[in-house]
């Protein structure tokens, strides 16, 4: 349904995407998980036709974003990170006035508005200023909104922020619906490790480049067994102390030493042994998409 | 594939967004009522400090009611910016909806919103001493109509390719408010000496104070109705074609 080959992108000297390819098939929900600046906005931007990449191209449905941009904007619908509801306006109001932009009207918008609005529980809210409404509200109109036209691709840009976990759950909830029972294909980006766990498929974004993708469970399958995670003072001398002395291999972030090893509670006791008061703090779990994302890419995502 | 074929354009596909962006400024504007006085009130007072310590309000007015319809029209435009990166122009820059007929929609209802408030200034008019007859609210009536379009265009030229709010004052208070000034609103044309004497003459607006003056039969009517009315229009329509022409250029780079 999506199909990225070879883009990038350029702010002048600097690179924001890199060669950037991915396909997503119709009916998934595929997530683009990465820190801010890591090129995820700049990827949405062409995507949703708002932007011409410099190099390779993109097609949604068939159509080249930058070629039949108008075709590209009757399939997709956008909802963005910043708000893009008239704050003054209803929801009624503001559902119309997207309407006429894609040319509906009269009893066929009316049919679509209650369509939008039913199952994301808005009816009740119909005549209430935007304004007036909180942050997860505001959310499910702006879905409602970029549904309106019935596009059979749904673009998202970091649609959960600002949102609290309830609400965040409550989104999640709403898009698997529209995968599930509307067969929408949904591409969004994310830098929350929640939401990035509920996609069908994953691809790493991390400075312009995809560092890695897969299932959420094929990715975190790849580090098998456990990580433990370890504190010191000097994590450093740690780490370079744990390769000599146990041969493995120990990254080292943020003050942190991370070990990927089955039997992990074997391993604690015995590097807890062999450094005493060396280590602040151990922990141990199941890999998680944060640990895939230090492992491909040696930081953080938040 | 035979989807991305481009479709042929329905009337309708046109005239509905126009309309439907000119139905926003117009809810917005009643929704936000305290928004007229905002507009209204400072050329009133300008108008009535001036006006009455040099006993002569109605030199002043037409200068006045000009005032009005650029505060509306500039405060309308200024909007674009920050709607563009946070706000409804974001879902319409994504949208099947044709640039040209979105920017229609933006400068009607900006530039009614506008002559309304210019409409609301004439009712001041009987300070002035102007005594105005129902056939004659038609003339001036229309005269502030075709100066709001004007000034909503030279607001949508300026604001379209700004990337912040704070480049627009500097802009206001460099160009706008000097271009006032120098139209005719404080001193006429023909007591004003040396190069600003060029100025007025190379300025739009001083055609646009004198086309009010004309039409409102205050003195100071200079130049005349005939060449007033048509550097208006001129004015007028050369700003809608240049704001068409930048909207639908297409963005090479960020739009936001």
């Amino acid at each position: 349904m999506i199909e990225v080959a070879n883009l990038t992108h350029r702010y002048g000297e600097r690179t924001a995407l890199s060669n950037v390819t991915f396909e997503v098939a119709q009916g998934e929900i595929f997530g683009l998980l990465g820190p801010n600046g890591g090129g995820k906005s700049t990827l949405f931007r062409i995507l949703s036709t708002m932007m011409a990449p410099s190099e390779g191209r993109a097609v949604i449905g068939g159509c080249d974003v930058v070629r039949d941009r108008a075709a590209v904007r009757r399939q997709v619908g956008v909802v963005f990170q910043t708000q893009s509801l008239d704050k003054a306006l209803t929801v009624e109001e503001n559902l119309r006035a997207q309407g006429h932009l894609h040319g509906l009207s009269g009893a066929l918008l009316r049919e679509r508005m209650e369509h939008a609005m039913t199952p994301l529980g808005l009816e009740d809210r119909r005549k209430d200023v935007v304004e007036k409404l909180s942050g997860g509200l505001r959310r499910r109109v702006e879905i409602a909104k970029a549904l309106l036209h019935r596009p059979p691709v749904l673009l998202m840009d970091e649609a959960s922020t600002g949102l609290d976990p309830a609400a965040r759950r409550d989104l999640t909830r709403h898009i698997e619906r529209l995968r599930d029972q509307e067969g929408v294909t949904i591409l969004l980006t994310t830098h929350v490790l929640e939401e990035a766990d509920r996609c069908n498929r994953l691809a790493l974004l991390h400075q312009g480049q995809i560092v890695t993708e897969g299932s959420p469970q094929a990715l975190c399958a790849r580090i098998g067994g456990d990580v433990v995670v370890l504190e010191a003072e000097d994590a450093k001398a740690l780490a370079g102390s744990i390769e000599q002395r146990f041969g493995l291999r120990a990254s080292q972030v943020d003050g942190q030493v991370r070990v990927e090893i089955e039997n992990g509670h074997r391993f604690i006791a015995e590097v807890v042994e062999a450094f005493p008061g060396a280590i602040q703090s151990v922990g141990l779990h199941k890999p998680t998409l944060e640990d895939v994302f230090v492992r491909e890419t040696g930081a953080q995502i938040e | 594939m035979s989807s991305c074929a481009k479709r042929g354009r329905r009337l309708s596909s046109f005239v509905l967004p126009a309309a439907t962006l000119w139905q926003r400024e117009l809810v917005r504007f009643w929704r936000q009522k305290s928004r007229v006085l905002g507009v209204v009130a400072s050329p009133l007072v300008f108008w009535l400090l001036i006006g009455s310590g040099s006993n002569d309000l109605a030199r002043y007015y037409s200068g006045a009611l000009v005032l009005t319809v650029m505060f509306s029209a500039i405060f309308s435009t200024i909007s674009i910016i920050e709607d563009r990166r946070e706000g409804f122009l974001l879902s319409m820059m994504v949208s099947p909806a044709p640039r040209t007929s979105l920017v229609l929609g933006k400068i009607l209802g900006s530039a009614t919103l506008a002559w309304i408030q210019g409409l609301i200034f004439l009712c001041f008019a009987p300070l002035a001493g102007v005594r105005i007859g129902v056939l004659e609210l038609i003339p001036v009536a229309l005269a502030i109509l075709l100066i709001s379009f004007t000034l909503t265009g030279l607001g949508f030229v300026i604001a379209w390719r700004m990337e912040s709010t704070a480049g627009f004052h500097a802009i206001m208070n460099l160009l706008l408010v000097p271009m006032w000034m120098v139209s005719g609103s404080l001193f006429p044309m023909a007591t004003a000496h040396g190069w600003v004497r060029w100025l007025m003459w190379a300025n739009p607006l001083t055609y646009s104070i004198a086309l009010l003056n004309h039409t409102l039969a205050l003195p100071n009517a200079q130049p005349g109705a005939a060449a007033s009315l048509l550097v208006t229009l001129a004015f007028g329509l050369v700003l809608l074609a240049a704001s068409g022409i930048m909207a639908a250029q297409k963005s090479t780079h960020s739009t936001a």
